[in-house]
Formats: C-alpha cells, sequence, structure tokens
C-alpha cells in the first residue's frame, strides 16, 4: 500500500473575477505520502491557499489532476466531495472556526454527525471526548469557545479535526491568531500528532512555523519553486524550553 | 433499504434539534417572527368562525319562520304620497285564499292573516300588542308548539269563537308567572278566553319579538275587530322546498287573473318564499365568510413573508456557520433541511398558537356580543396546513441558498 495520500499532477486552478481570468495554480505537480509533515509557504497571492482549497476538496480544480488517497477528485459533485472531506480530510483554520454557542465537545462532534453511516450518539461522545483527550482539554468538554483562550479554542479545532480520522489534516495558517508561546505549544501539538503517524499539510507565510515541518513547499505566482526536506528542524520541546530560558533571564535582569 | 430509512430518519431528527436549538437561541426573534403567522392563523379561524356563526344565526331565523313557507302579502296603500306598507292595501281577499287553497297544488296548509294592534287588559294590567287572525294550521306552518293548553280548531274558526293563544312575552307582561291558559283577556274591551301559551320563539328576522302577540281565529279578528274583509296575507305551506318555485309561479298567475291585473300592470300583491330568501341569505352570508377569511388569509401571508424575511437574515448572520458545517462534511440537504425545518417550526408553532388563540377570539366574540361563533374543523385545519405550507414555502428558498454556499466563502465570511 504505497498510495500516497495526496497526489497532484498539474493541477491547475483558474478564476473568473469580473472579466479577468485569474491563474491562481498554474500546474502543480507534488506527491504527499502518508505520515509527512509539509509546510506550504509563499508570499500572499503565490496562490497557496486556492491550492490549500482545492486540496481540502473545498474546490474543484480547473486542470490536471488530483488523486486523494487513490481517488480521482475531478468530476465528484458537491455530494461525493462533502462525503470525501467528512471521511479523509480534517481541517484546522486560522481563525479556528468553531461553532460560538455550542460547547467544545458538540464542536468535536460535528463531523461525526454528518458521517455516513450513522454513528451513534454515545459513540460521538465518546469518540469526541478521546479527541479533546488527545489535545489536552478532556476537562474542557462543556465549555464554549468564548470560555476559551486562543490555543484553546484551537485545540478544539484541532480535535474537531482528529475526531473522524482522517487521512490528511489541513491546517491553514493555524498559529496566525496566537502567540509566540502558544504557537509553539500548538505546533508541538501537531509534532506530537504527526508522530504518532497523522499525515499533515500546512499553509503558512511563516518561516518561524515552517521550521517545525519535516518538508518544506515555497510557491510563487502558482508555481511550486522549491520543495525540499527540512534538515534544520525546530522541535517545540526545545523551543519551549529556550523560551523559558529567555524569560527567565529577562525576570533575573 | 431499512437503513436508508433509519438514515433519513435519525437525520432529520438530529437536524431538528439542530435548528430547534437555533431558533431557542433567538427566543424574542423566534416568538416575533411567529407572531406574523399566529395573527394571521388566528384571524382566520375568528373570522371564519364569526362568519360561521352568523350564517348560522341568520339560517335558523329563517328556518323559525316555517318549514317551505309560501307567504302572500297585500300590496301597498299609496295615499297621497303616502305609503303604508307591505300588506296594507286592500287587494287579497278570504275568496282570494279559498282559490289558492283549491287550486295551488302542493299546499299542504293554509292560514289567512289578518293583524292589529290593540291594548290588551287582564289581571288589572294592560298591554298593548299585536292581535294577529289566523287559522289553526297557523302553528303547523310556522313549526311553532304551545307551551300549554291547546290551540283552536276549526270549529272556533267556523265560529269565530273568542279564544285565543298568547304569545309568552305577552303572558309575562299580563300575568307575570301566572298561568295564563283559562284566564280571561279583554281586546277592544270583548271578553277572549285564553286556551294556549305559545313557546317563546325569540327575535324575529326583522327583530321584532314575535313572543309578544295574541293569536285569535282569523274569522273572530275579521268580524269583531277590524270589520275588514280584505286579509293583511296568506301563509302557506308548500309540500317541500323542490316544489316552491312551481308553487309561487301558480300562485302569482291565480292571483293576477283573479284581481284581473293585465299584461305589463304590476302585482297587487308580493309574494315572499322562505327558500328563495333562504338561499340568497345563504349565499350572501357564504360570500361575507369568504371575504373576512381571505382578509385573514392575506395576513397570514403577511406572515409568511415575515419568516421569509428573518430566516434570509438568518441565514446572512450564520454563513460562517454553514460554512464550517459544509466543510467538516455536512451535504446540501443537510444544511436545506435543517433551515426548512427552522421555519417550519416556526409557522407549525405560530399555527398552533394561532389556532388556540383564534379559538379564544371566537369564543370571547360569542361571549361579549351575545353571539355563537362557530369554529369549524376545516377552517382550523386549512389555517395549520396553509401555515404549514407557508413554512415550507417560503422556507426553501432561505434554505437552498444556504445550501447553495461556497463553503470557501463562507468561511471567510466576516
Amino acid at each position: 500500500m504505497n498510495t500516497p495520500v495526496i497526489e497532484l499532477r498539474e493541477l491547475v486552478k483558474t478564476y473568473q473575477t469580473g472579466e479577468v481570468e485569474v491563474k491562481a495554480v498554474r500546474g502543480v505537480t507534488l506527491n504527499i505520502q502518508r505520515g509527512e509533515f509539509v509546510a506550504i509557504m509563499g508570499a500572499s497571492g503565490s496562490g497557496k491557499s486556492t491550492l490549500m482549497n482545492t486540496l481540502g476538496c473545498l474546490d474543484q480544480p480547473s486542470g490536471g489532476t488530483y488523486r486523494l488517497d487513490g481517488v480521482a477528485v475531478a468530476g465528484l459533485d458537491r455530494r461525493e466531495l462533502a462525503k470525501l472531506r467528512n471521511k479523509k480530510l480534517g481541517f484546522v483554520f486560522q481563525s479556528f472556526n468553531l461553532l460560538s454557542r455550542t460547547s467544545a465537545q458538540d464542536n468535536v462532534e460535528l463531523p461525526l454527525f454528518y458521517t455516513q453511516p450513522l454513528v451513534t450518539l454515545r459513540e460521538r461522545r465518546q469518540r469526541a471526548m478521546e479527541a479533546l483527550e488527545k489535545v489536552g482539554l478532556g476537562s474542557r468538554g462543556g465549555h464554549h469557545p468564548s470560555q476559551l483562550s486562543g490555543g484553546q479554542q484551537q485545540r478544539v479545532a484541532i480535535a474537531r479535526a482528529l475526531v473522524n480520522r482522517p487521512e490528511l489534516v489541513l491546517a491553514d495558517e493555524p498559529t496566525g491568531n496566537l502567540d509566540t508561546r502558544t504557537s509553539i505549544e500548538i505546533m508541538g501539538l501537531f509534532q506530537e500528532l504527526n508522530e504518532a503517524g497523522i499525515t499533515i499539510v500546512m499553509v503558512t507565510h511563516e518561516l518561524d512555523v515552517a521550521a517545525y515541518c519535516k518538508r518544506i513547499v515555497v510557491m510563487r505566482d502558482g508555481q511550486v519553486i522549491s520543495d525540499t526536506l527540512n534538515g534544520n528542524r525546530r522541535t517545540a520541546r526545545q523551543e519551549l524550553a529556550t523560551l523559558n530560558d529567555a524569560e527567565q533571564t529577562a525576570r533575573l535582569g | 433499504m431499512f437503513t436508508l430509512i433509519q438514515i433519513i430518519f435519525v437525520r432529520s431528527g438530529q437536524t431538528a434539534l439542530i435548528a430547534l436549538r437555533a431558533l431557542r437561541r433567538n427566543k424574542l426573534r423566534s416568538s416575533l417572527t411567529a407572531l406574523g403567522i399566529i395573527i394571521g392563523v388566528a384571524s382566520v379561524v375568528a373570522m371564519v368562525a364569526v362568519g360561521n356563526g352568523a350564517q348560522a344565526r341568520i339560517t335558523s331565523q329563517i328556518s323559525a319562520l316555517g318549514q317551505n313557507l309560501l307567504t302572500v302579502f297585500a300590496g301597498s296603500k299609496h295615499s297621497g304620497g303616502v305609503n303604508s306598507g307591505l300588506g296594507s292595501a286592500s287587494s287579497i281577499t278570504l275568496a282570494d285564499a279559498a282559490a289558492i287553497a283549491r287550486e295551488v297544488t302542493d299546499v299542504v296548509a293554509m292560514s289567512p292573516e289578518i293583524s292589529t294592534t290593540a291594548q290588551a287588559i287582564a289581571n288589572g294590567r294592560n298591554w298593548s300588542t299585536s292581535i294577529v287572525g289566523e287559522s289553526p294550521d297557523y302553528l303547523k306552518i310556522r313549526d311553532w308548539k304551545l307551551a300549554a293548553g291547546s290551540m283552536f280548531t276549526e270549529r272556533d274558526t267556523r265560529g269565530a269563537v273568542k279564544v285565543a293563544v298568547i304569545g309568552s312575552k305577552t303572558a309575562n307582561e299580563l300575568f307575570g308567572p301566572l298561568n295564563p291558559v283559562g284566564q280571561s283577556v279583554r281586546i277592544k274591551n270583548i271578553p277572549f278566553v285564553i286556551i294556549g301559551l305559545l313557546e317563546s320563539k325569540g327575535a324575529g328576522m326583522g327583530g321584532q319579538n314575535q313572543d309578544d302577540r295574541i293569536i285569535i281565529p282569523y274569522t273572530t279578528a275579521m268580524k269583531r275587530l277590524t270589520g275588514d274583509k280584505y286579509l293583511r296575507s296568506v301563509n302557506l305551506q308548500i309540500i317541500s322546498a323542490s316544489r316552491m318555485e312551481a308553487a309561487q309561479q301558480q300562485l302569482t298567475s291565480l292571483l293576477r287573473q283573479r284581481h284581473r291585473l293585465t299584461t305589463g300592470q304590476d302585482d297587487d300583491f308580493n309574494i315572499f318564499n322562505q327558500k328563495e330568501i333562504a338561499d340568497t341569505v345563504n349565499s350572501v352570508s357564504r360570500i361575507i365568510t369568504l371575504l373576512l377569511g381571505a382578509v385573514a388569509g392575506i395576513s397570514l401571508l403577511v406572515g409568511g413573508i415575515g419568516i421569509m424575511n428573518i430566516m434570509l437574515v438568518s441565514v446572512t448572520e450564520r454563513t460562517r456557520e454553514i460554512g464550517i458545517r459544509i466543510a467538516v462534511g455536512a451535504q446540501p440537504g443537510d444544511i436545506r433541511l435543517q433551515f426548512l425545518i427552522e421555519a417550519v417550526t416556526l409557522s407549525l408553532l405560530g399555527g398552533l398558537i394561532g389556532v388556540l388563540s383564534g379559538v379564544g377570539a371566537a369564543q370571547l366574540v360569542g361571549v361579549v356580543a351575545d353571539f355563537h361563533a362557530v369554529v369549524s374543523t376545516g377552517s382550523i385545519i386549512l389555517a395549520f396546513g396553509v401555515s404549514t405550507a407557508i413554512g415550507v414555502f417560503f422556507g426553501l428558498y432561505p434554505a437552498h441558498k444556504a445550501a447553495a454556499l461556497n463553503p470557501i466563502e463562507a468561511l471567510r465570511y466576516e
């Protein structure tokens, strides 16, 4: 079983904005294997977000092929895309995108709600609980997003992404709204999850964040301009220790 | 197959739960939206109930006149520009009445009528009342019963005997709680023996009190009270409702012939056809009920537009929520169902409360206006059905709009 989780061949995505045709992605070929931890980098307008939306089956490519876990995505209708997102993908967004008036537990359960065949209420509860424990929020299931810190909210979102045991977690600037320390903690969580075997693809424009990933893909003008393994990988554990030391020093000084 | 049904049911149940939760979160807004439907449904139910009540009342007043009643009135008398009204002209005689009984087929009962107003004196009291001369058939024609005593007979009529049957109101005025039967009453100084007491019949069609009268044999009235040889009217009972029109035609041609009226000359009499009146009144009141219902229906429509409005606002407000749901795998159908259930719940709830308050309002009208409003099951079912249909109809577009949202844009929506 050596099917790549993601297999892109000459992927093209064009938009029609008014009379102007925008070529957001112009021929991207990319394979991502199970267990990888990839950062897609690029300035704004580089096409990385468009690529992400296509990878996330929120959008159909205009040309080329995209196979997600061996399934050709082109030609699938909205319903089939929805099924694919539900079963094979987990999303983590910059702005968390939790349902604000719903408890953390219910937020995590949300994808299971739309899963076919049906997941029983009991199993939903149990799996949401497990996912919350995985992100270190086992005791916060009853809290509403407004009662949680930004980092905690992002953890809830990650738990939601994990709850349906996806093939792939897609994260779009997951640390964009978080402070340095919390960002490191969240990246630490991603590293842990990746070590546990979960494939993660992350879009970011910060080198600091990309440095935690195993592989870095850089895009410009809708094309991949570099695709390298990260030889200089940071680990969140070390970074946190450094940060703690620095704070200690600052306090002493 | 079984699992499919299961999926549909359980899913709908879960989706309904989401929808209800959303409605509960916006209690004030939900109740104001439902209020539009509540008012619409309540007014449909109440209006139709009031309309039906009015119709039932008029119908019962008409049927209280008797069964298959045809009344021939003498024409009106003009003298010096003064019109004395129906029955005042001297055109119908006893001979006419006899001819009618003889020649018009399908007449089962006949009563010539003379009426006058006089002071009745009895028991040391006096009371001005209408004195009506009739035949013994009169009670049968008018479908009127006696509360006590008996009606005068054919023999009393032939002999112009001084007997009377008294209305309940008149009896009460003259005798109070005493039983009037067997008592004597003086009319224009002539003593009459009261042999019967009429059952109370209430207000007639013109609003006059039918219980305030004394009925005596028409012969007695003509000979001893009025001295007149003309009749005010002739009351006829026809064998069945279907024969009434034919009887009326026969009657008209007979009287025209007897009164020697040439073509082009107006009738010198008027015929009151109970069935005709009942039909007219029924169709008029049906139109009024329909009109009331239609006006109320418009408010129901306005309520429906209110639901659509709020649902559209709700979809816009929750764009992000919809985006999240779609992103994690909600099918377009799930989203559509969620918003549709919200709309239908609003309208059903509004319909339920509306029916209850409509029935309440109808009862209130009944109490205040001393009037029996008739709440029909049909109008309740209709109002309910229409309000649900309105929920579906006006919820469909917002629900469709929600389901068709592009998740990428929805997630970016601020």
